[in-house]
């Protein structure tokens, strides 16, 4: 073989290679185009919006696609919706790579994370309608004294009952328990026969309405106060529940969630928030339930209350398209519509009379809002939430004064770093 | 743009390396026809390795590039926080650690032997329906994890199959996903040590006690186990099968005339010529199960219960996107590829042909 013919080899096999890395390139990028929509390529200067929600369901998707479409059609500027597979992954990449979507979902205890990093827009003093919003749904989305982004609905928790077992345990309108006591007469009646009287799953955004209930709660004034004595005598009166037998975990029924525990009869009451409404109609349509307050502890009323917020980009190129669309999604009409769409409450105070009288089986739902507490949201803490209800896991037969020592400790260290 | 530039810089040594000898010449033509790959690896390998390790020393929070001039650069602080930090973050790697260190101890050996007897088992010449039961025992391996861990998720359902099947036989069958006690800990309780002895409660590793170090597996994750050693099983069991056709009939019968049983054969003369596949089987096998992430993710119930199926690799996930603490995230993910190589490692030194 000469040389020039091993050169001219080499050269043509090297401009081959190099043409195919290219084209495998190019091929690759053409194609990522259409089907990376979702993590929002697309807002480049084009004045068009992107919203990417984490939807709950068919029901959700449809009526927030329609809501914008609406929206569209009124103001000219095209919107498109997509709902996310894995929303946190696909908002992470969006950041990253400066291309985020212009307006999406953001949940309260990712609130403080996206916030530190720069990627959210401060947009609450541009909203016309932000005084409307309940001051402890703004306060989960306030951060160094300015509101980022207009809170999308909320959830709080009530006491669910099957009506049917309540009935057949002889238990009237008169014995729905308003006292920690006459929860407990009420949860031990309606055991029997293999139905446990009630039942939540094992974590904090349930059992902290106990906690609420007694006085307590984890943060205080931005104190970690997870310790306190009112949070011990909370989770004493729940493991004095299931000592008695009347009170189970639904894992331990064998079920995914509160909800599923009571729809398939295996629990009689159930705590969970507005999202179960949604979720008998479509799986257990045959249950026949009633929502009630959730009974006063030591401490008076108490609940716990779940948000999300309509979070607008910083990097997005067209912000007053975006805000003038929030403000659209967040109006009380169309907050209404979202409640019959897929059963959430309207997160405007002045949205509540008109959906009390339209839902009035949600009654109890939305009287929670008077004095429901906001599940702690600073940076680092969903992480000692997590691990907190890791430990509730194990309440049965574990020991509530060392879970919430290690608790304190945990939210100490993370309320710190988060200050500093 | 990394993609357009790389190839040509790649390329180049060819031109330079022209200076008359042949096996210069040949040198060159090597890197040359080498040349796509290395590029690729290069570039989808190689590269986003550093980019992470430099994301491992910084406090970038998720927005832009981590190579903005803005990006806080932390040191060792993240490595420090997870390592010695003592809080929250030490105490959840310290639990991932454990976790996967049980299912590695319980999954390798198991998938190992359970490969290893499939293929002696399929090479039998004598096997009616060989085919068959190779393609069988394959089988799963081919099947998405994510499609066997849903189809698990209900075998091992409180009410599920393997439940029903434990009722027949007078067992009260465990919830299995949902029950975070330790099998060692459960163990121990029948021998009446139900709570952890002082010496081991008070000190540990990691801000996990030694008593907790020894829970051993939850039964959460022990379904794991038994899904990872159905999957994985059938792989090696190629391997190896492979390798008992490249062992010549004659050895075997050289053996059986020097009067050794069908068990010595197999002990002292197959097992032995297989030590490079088993070096092989091991080693992936390391590498494979510190790594399990989507039967995890699968899962959906974020590494419960009782953070008992956390593995450092769904914690460097959960840290990175959904804490949005990059930095950390990228340092787990650096010390679990610390271990990794320290294991395999060990294990070549004792594999060692002496």
């Amino acid at each position: 073989m000469s040389r020039t013919r091993t050169r001219s080899l080499a050269v043509a096999a090297s401009l081959a290679s190099a043409t195919l890395l290219l084209s495998a390139c190019g091929g690759s990028g053409f194609d990522d185009a259409p089907a990376a929509g979702g993590t929002g390529s697309g807002s480049a200067g084009t004045g068009q919006l992107q919203v990417l929600i984490g939807s709950s369901g068919q029901a959700e998707t449809a009526a927030v696609t329609e809501a914008v479409s609406a929206w569209s059609q009124e103001s000219g500027t095209q919107a498109t919706v997509t709902a996310a597979s894995d929303l946190a992954q696909e908002l992470s990449q969006g950041f990253a790579a400066q291309t985020p979507p212009d307006v999406f979902y953001v949940s309260a205890d990712l609130f403080n994370s996206y916030a530190a990093s720069g990627a959210l827009e401060p947009y609450g003093d541009q909203l016309s309608n932000a005084d409307d919003f309940y001051p402890v749904l703004k306060e989960a989305f306030t951060r160094d004294g300015q509101l980022y982004c207009a809170p999308k609905d909320f959830s709080t928790l009530a006491l669910v009952i099957n009506t049917d077992l309540w009935a057949q345990a002889g238990l009237t309108d008169a014995d729905v328990p308003t006292t920690w006591d006459q929860l407990r007469t009420v949860a031990q009646r309606l055991t029997a026969n293999g139905v446990t009287g009630l039942s939540t799953s094992a974590e904090y955004s349930r059992l902290g309405a106990f906690m609420a209930e007694a006085g307590g709660g984890l943060v205080t004034d931005g104190e970690a106060t997870a310790d306190s004595q009112q949070n011990v005598e909370a989770l004493q009166y729940v493991q004095s529940l299931m000592a008695d037998g009347s009170y189970a975990f639904a894992a331990d029924l064998g079920a995914g969630w509160g909800g599923e525990a009571f729809g398939t009869g295996k629990a009689a009451m159930t705590i969970e928030g507005n999202w179960l409404v949604g979720a008998m109609a479509s799986d257990y349509p045959d249950v026949q339930y009633r929502v009630v307050e959730l009974p006063a502890g030591p401490a008076g009323k108490g609940t716990l209350t779940f948000t999300n917020c309509w979070g607008i980009a910083a990097d997005s190129q067209n912000k007053e398209a975006a805000v003038a669309l929030v403000e659209d999604l967040t109006s009380s009409d169309q907050q209404l519509a979202f409640a019959r769409g897929f059963g959430v409450m309207p997160s405007l105070q002045s949205a509540a009379q008109p959906f009390s009288q339209e839902f009035p089986a949600q009654a109890a739902f939305l009287a929670g809002a008077d004095y429901a507490t906001a599940v702690p949201n600073a940076e680092g803490v969903s992480d000692v939430i997590t691990d907190l209800n890791s430990q509730l896991e194990g309440l049965e037969g574990g020991d509530p004064q060392a879970v919430l020592q290690r608790t304190q400790t945990n939210l100490e260290a993370a309320l710190q770093s988060s200050g500093s | 743009m990394a993609a357009l530039t790389t190839p040509s810089a790649a390329a180049p040594p060819t031109p330079r390396r022209r200076s008359g000898q042949a096996r210069r010449r040949e040198a060159g033509a090597g890197w040359l026809f080498t040349a796509p790959a290395l590029a690729l690896v290069l570039l989808f390998i190689a590269l986003p390795v550093l980019m992470a390790l430099w994301v491992s020393i910084t406090d970038w929070r998720g927005r832009g590039s981590p190579f903005e001039p803005g990006v806080p650069v932390v040191g060792l602080d993240n490595y420090r926080q997870l390592l010695a930090g003592g809080g929250l973050p030490t105490q959840d790697l310290g639990t991932a650690l454990r976790n996967n260190l049980w299912y590695v101890l319980l999954v390798v050996p198991t998938q190992t032997v359970v490969a290893l007897l499939l293929a002696t088992a399929v090479n039998d010449r004598l096997l009616r329906g060989r085919g068959f039961f190779r393609t069988a025992f394959y089988f799963p391996s081919v099947t998405s994890s994510v499609a066997i861990t849903v189809l698990f998720l209900f075998l091992f359902g409180a009410s599920g199959a393997v439940n029903q099947v434990l009722g027949w036989l007078g067992v009260n069958g465990p919830n299995w996903f949902a029950d975070p006690d330790g099998v060692l800990h459960l163990l121990f309780g029948v021998v009446g040590v139900d709570t952890a002895p002082a010496l081991l409660a008070g000190h540990g590793l990691l801000g996990v006690s030694w008593w907790d170090w020894l829970a051993g597996p939850s039964v959460a994750m022990s379904a794991l186990i038994i899904m990872a050693v159905f999957t994985t099983s059938g792989t090696f069991m190629l391997l190896f099968l492979a390798a008992l056709q490249n062992i010549a009939g004659e050895v075997s019968e050289a053996a059986t005339m020097d009067g050794a049983n069908a068990w010595q054969r197999f002990v002292f003369v197959t097992v032995p010529m297989l030590r490079p596949t088993l070096f092989t089987v091991l080693t992936l096998g390391l590498v494979g199960t510190w790594q399990v992430f989507d039967q995890i993710y699968t899962l959906g119930n974020q590494g419960g219960p009782a953070k008992t199926t956390v593995t450092p690799a769904f914690l460097s996930y959960t840290t990175s996107f959904t804490n949005g603490q990059w930095g950390q995230g990228a340092a787990i993910a650096f010390i679990l590829f610390a271990i990794i190589i320290v294991l395999t490692l060990v294990q070549r030194a004792v594999l060692r042909e002496r």
